[in-house]
């Protein structure tokens, strides 16, 4: 067995050779990031982790924040919890100050547990789910919470009498999906509408979507609520074509980005509402001109997920310069001062003009409806 | 009415998992060894056939012949490289866990390549749906095609195997590797060809299986590679028509499930009901009989 | 006699390694010397060596083929967690609540196993192998769709969604669904870890060694000759079975222990394949070998982060590497003549 031991010597010593340290103590700010950067989520831990990367980069050539330049690094957590706290720790030794993450809700739980405890300040720019930032008043987020997305849905569709028969369907293995639906089922029972079918997928059975199209078109539903990603609406919508199933179409934020995906024929999408803050193909300069800089690295549009990191970057920025932090202060001296600078701040980003957070810990900004037409998003 | 339409939907599904595991079962068979990467070498056959349909604009058959060439060349590097050293091995199980690292591997070099974010699928079928009682049962060109490959896909095969000389020496070499290098066939050789089909067919069904359901990321063939697993046991592994036939039941078994009893438990279902055929056929549907050696 | 001392001084290796590794650690741990991550690495280095060590006592000493693993973990995981969810007004002391949780979680998973193992260890080899990985998947599965609550009345459950449990509005919901469980109390420290590790490698090496632990090496080695001299096969088979099952439940209940949150879907057949890998990679029916390669295979992906982009690719370059220069013939062959005065080959057991 001494062989595994020589392994894990060259191994450790190779993982040594490889890390680098760039700036000295106390002259950056450092900023961490944990999201999936590998395995079936990674699409939304990469879009977080280049977002981050840009705005990053955009800050320090404008100067910095409070004279001292930006410090990013971003790990790896493959949407696995108990990787996510080791990315955490990582990050703890490489002397990181704030957390921008982690990306996704599970494993968003088991680290803001640990910061709660680290007093280290966390600000999750897509984690939704409500725990995420429940462990301790350190924790703030960027996105809609499950609650607001799925009563905000349900409201939106009774009050605007969108349909009178409802389906939904669901990601019953995934904890957003499935937060998302627990609230919206509430709602919906003060709303006139009736949910008349709630089918669900798994993880593992998520390519063929003719049974939950095939039951809510028995049900007779006008309106399909899909709290889920794009690409597996992507699929239901080609399926729900070919069966000649054509309903309203109704989707959450994470339904952004299903007109960037590559080859989708966007006329399937066409009438498709969704609730988001942030949509691409916005005209405003703040997204052109991230869009066009994501576009130009990264080769491809940016999601929803990048642009609440985007914003997450902007928002620490202005936590910072009200505090009037400086890079030499510890992480938990930082967090009580970015704890105070959080309630008073005012940031315009991507994906909300004017939001504020309050003792909840929760962004003050209205999802916007919109709908697609002739291939591009228009406000409702 | 929907009972038909769940039926069809069920076939259309079972195909995809069919063609899938005629390829796991055929390398099974041959080389004894369960191949974890299997799904993964159909995940890189459906890139392979994407790239060359965006990249060149060639026409879709020609990037699905593409397609088959890259995975049988991959397979058969995958095998020379990475399984064949071990097939002296003291345990059958350490192949099967470089199969898992050949996987993983696999997994992560598409993703460095093409990036994390899916891809939509092109459809190489240019068959039209066919529609059935004034609009109400809908079978999709794919499934056509789907289900005609695997029913000529197992015809030839199975002549292959029973007609040709290599076909023979697979079988012998699958029987007694010893006693068929004694009678002079090229062991290494037999194999390395097993596994240039078994991954060729793993092209084809990577493609067939992206145009069905057009999405497309680095980890598009691990679930349905599991699957197929499943469906290849449940049919008897090392069979072929058992291969084709578990890979539909299964198909309509988890359509069925879905429909009439959960959504949610749909997979508990399907693995519930493997448990009970292997309970009561312990080698399943087409398979032989163990033979025990006293 | 003389085999038995030559047992009794590996063991005594196999547990010096596990007590010179808590020393070690402590020892760096109270100079201060222990990285963040190290530090948050020791439970889990804990819980997966516990995953292995069980694991390979059915691969290894009952030589079947088991892809279902995991699944014991869940319900390891489930139960414990659930109880000291449950229980934490009632039982505000830590430990106590604690061990409690352990031995139900164990209790459990053994449960499960002697349920599971009755019909599985019918089958043979492959098939097998496949109708534990089903198991496995229908355990995770089913817990996706459970949806436990407690109020002032007691408990509620349901299978659909929390709103069908009639639960009045104060009542807390334990277990939802895919959301699993959240807010368990982080009672796994290092010291606990280890006291199972040791208590988990005393009960697998000592059943190794003793004549219940014979009788199950004579039915891997020659189930027809093992029959035919008297020897129950289900019994043993199921005995091995379920003494793993019940570990795993232990290794589900310390990882439980140690995040704020639980989920069903992270128990899936990667899993069960990530504990074979270490079974193999060690050795089979090396339980020393599990110990180390669980540990190295746990911190090598950790140890690789700053490869950024390339770590999972590297990672399974190592793996394949490892494989190859530890199983294929020629490797070592290569190793016994050029390295052969560094290190005895080790005697690998198995088949």
């Amino acid at each position: 067995m001494k062989k595994l031991i020589r392994f894990a010597s060259i191994a450790c010593a190779s993982a040594m050779l490889f890390s680098t340290t760039a700036f000295a103590e106390g002259e950056t700010f450092k900023i961490g990031s944990i999201g999936p950067m590998t395995g079936a989520a990674a699409t939304y831990g990469n879009a977080v982790m280049n977002a981050i990367q840009l705005a990053v980069d955009e800050v320090n050539e404008a100067g910095g924040v409070n004279g001292a330049m930006l410090e990013f690094n971003p790990q790896d957590d493959e949407n696995d919890a108990e990787k996510s706290v080791n990315a955490y720790n990582t990050l703890k030794d490489w002397g990181m100050q704030m957390l921008l993450g982690t990306v996704t809700s599970a494993p968003c739980i088991a680290v803001s547990a640990e910061a709660a405890n680290d007093n280290m300040f966390l600000l999750t720019p897509s984690g939704s789910a409500v725990e995420c930032i429940a462990a301790g008043d350190n924790a703030f987020r960027v996105c809609f919470s499950d609650p607001d997305q799925g009563t905000a849905s349900a409201k939106y569709i009774g009050e605007n009498k969108l349909a009178e028969k409802v389906a939904v369907i669901y990601d019953s293995s995934d904890v957003y999906s499935a937060g998302i639906y627990a609230t919206f089922q509430a709602e919906a029972a003060n709303q006139p509408f009736e949910i008349v079918a709630a089918e669900a997928f798994t993880a593992d059975s998520k390519t063929d979507f003719s049974v939950q199209l095939q039951k809510a078109k028995d049900a007779g539903a006008d309106l399909v609520y899909m709290p889920i990603y794009y690409n597996e609406a992507s699929l239901i919508l080609t399926q729900a074509d070919a069966m000649g199933f054509a309903p309203k179409w109704f989707g959450v934020d994470g339904m952004d980005g299903i007109l960037t995906v590559e080859g989708f024929d966007t006329a399937l999408a066409e009438g498709l509402m969704l609730l988001t803050p942030f949509s691409a193909d916005a005209q405003d300069d703040l997204t052109k001109n991230f869009v066009t800089k994501y576009e130009e690295l990264y080769g491809e549009e940016p999601i929803q997920f990048a642009a609440d990191a985007y914003d997450g970057v902007y928002i620490i920025k202005a936590a910072l310069e009200k505090a009037g932090a400086t890079p030499d202060m510890d992480a938990s001296a930082l967090c009580d001062a970015l704890k105070a600078a959080m309630t008073e701040i005012t940031v315009d980003g991507l994906t909300g003009a004017g939001m504020t957070w309050d003792e909840t810990r929760e962004p003050s900004k209205e999802p916007k409806a919109v709908v697609i037409q002739d291939g591009v998003y228009v406000g409702m | 009415m929907s009972f038909l339409s769940y039926l069809i939907n069920g076939l259309s599904l079972g195909s995809v998992y069919a063609i899938i595991a005629l390829g796991y079962t055929m390398v099974y068979g041959i080389a004894k060894m369960l191949n974890f990467a299997h799904g993964d070498v159909i995940m890189v056959g459906g890139y392979a056939a994407l790239t060359m349909m965006l990249a060149t604009g060639t026409n879709p058959l020609i990037a699905v012949v593409v397609a088959i060439v890259v995975c049988t060349v991959l397979g058969v590097v995958i095998e020379r490289i990475a399984y064949r050293p071990l097939r002296e091995a003291a345990s059958p199980l350490a192949v099967l866990i470089t199969a898992i690292g050949v996987s993983y591997f696999l997994q992560n070099i598409v993703l460095l390549i093409f990036g994390s974010s899916p891809k939509n699928f092109q459809s190489v079928v240019l068959l039209p749906d066919l529609k059935l009682a004034g609009g109400a049962l809908i079978i999709t060109g794919e499934a056509i095609v789907t289900i005609i490959s695997c029913i000529v896909i197992m015809i030839v095969l199975t002549a292959f195997i029973n007609k040709t000389k290599a076909g023979q020496a697979m079988l012998a070499v699958s029987e007694d590797k010893g006693a068929a290098r004694l009678m002079g066939i090229n062991v290494d050789r037999t194999i390395a060809l097993t596994f240039a089909i078994g991954s060729g067919l793993a092209a084809l069904a990577g493609v067939l299986l992206c145009s069905a359901y057009p999405s497309l990321s680095p980890y598009t063939g691990s679930m349905p590679g599991i699957k197929a697993f499943v469906a290849a046991v449940f049919g008897g592994i090392g069979s072929i028509p058992g291969a084709m036939v578990g890979g539909i039941l299964l198909g309509i078994i988890e359509i069925l499930g879905k429909a009439y009893i959960s959504s949610q438990l749909a997979d508990a279902i399907v693995f519930a009901v493997l448990i009970v055929v292997l309970l009561v056929k312990p080698t399943g549907l087409f398979g032989k009989k163990i033979q025990e050696k006293v | 006699m003389k085999s038995w001392n030559k047992n009794f001084k590996s063991n005594c290796i196999t547990y010096g390694i596990v007590i010179a590794a808590f020393l070690a650690v402590s020892a760096l741990e109270s100079t201060g010397n222990l990285s963040s991550l190290l530090k948050g690495l020791l439970v889990p280095l804990c819980v997966y060596v516990i995953l292995a060590v069980s694991l390979n006592l059915v691969v290894g000493i009952s030589g079947e083929l088991s892809l279902g693993h995991a699944g014991f973990m869940c319900v390891g995981a489930f139960a414990s967690a659930f109880f000291s969810k449950a229980a934490l007004g009632a039982i505000p002391n830590d430990g106590l609540r604690f061990f409690l949780a352990i031995l139900i979680g164990a209790a459990f998973a053994a449960v499960f196993g002697v349920l599971i193992g009755i019909p599985v260890l019918r089958l043979r080899g492959d098939y097998l192998a496949i109708v534990t990985l089903a198991f496995g998947e229908i355990i995770k599965n089913v817990i996706n769709t459970f949806y436990i609550g407690m109020d002032s009345k007691g408990f509620h459950f349901s299978m659909k969604d929390q709103f069908s449990m009639g639960m009045e509005p104060t009542g807390t919901m334990l277990l939802s669904g895919p959301q699993g469980i959240t807010g368990i109390p982080k009672n796994s420290t290092f010291f606990i870890g280890i006291l199972l590790v040791l208590v988990t490698l005393f009960i697998v090496l000592n059943l190794i060694d003793s004549r219940d632990g014979r009788a199950i090496k004579a039915i891997r080695d020659n189930r027809i000759a093992a029959e035919s001299v008297g020897i129950n096969i289900t019994k043993y088979k199921l005995m091995a079975f379920t003494v793993s099952a019940a570990l795993a439940g232990v290794a589900g209940a310390l990882y439980s222990h140690n995040l704020a949150t639980l989920q069903a879907s992270k128990f899936n057949f990667n899993t069960s394949i990530l504990a074979l890998v270490f079974v193999v990679l060690g050795g089979i029916g090396n339980i020393r070998g599990s110990v180390i390669a669980a540990v190295v295979l746990t911190a090598l992906p950790e140890l690789l982060r700053s490869l950024s982009d390339y770590r999972m690719l590297i990672y399974s370059i190592v793996l394949i590497a490892m494989m190859l220069f530890n199983w294929a013939p020629r490797a070592l062959e290569w190793r016994e003549r050029y390295l052969g005065r560094f290190f005895k080959k080790s005697v690998k057991e198995g088949k």
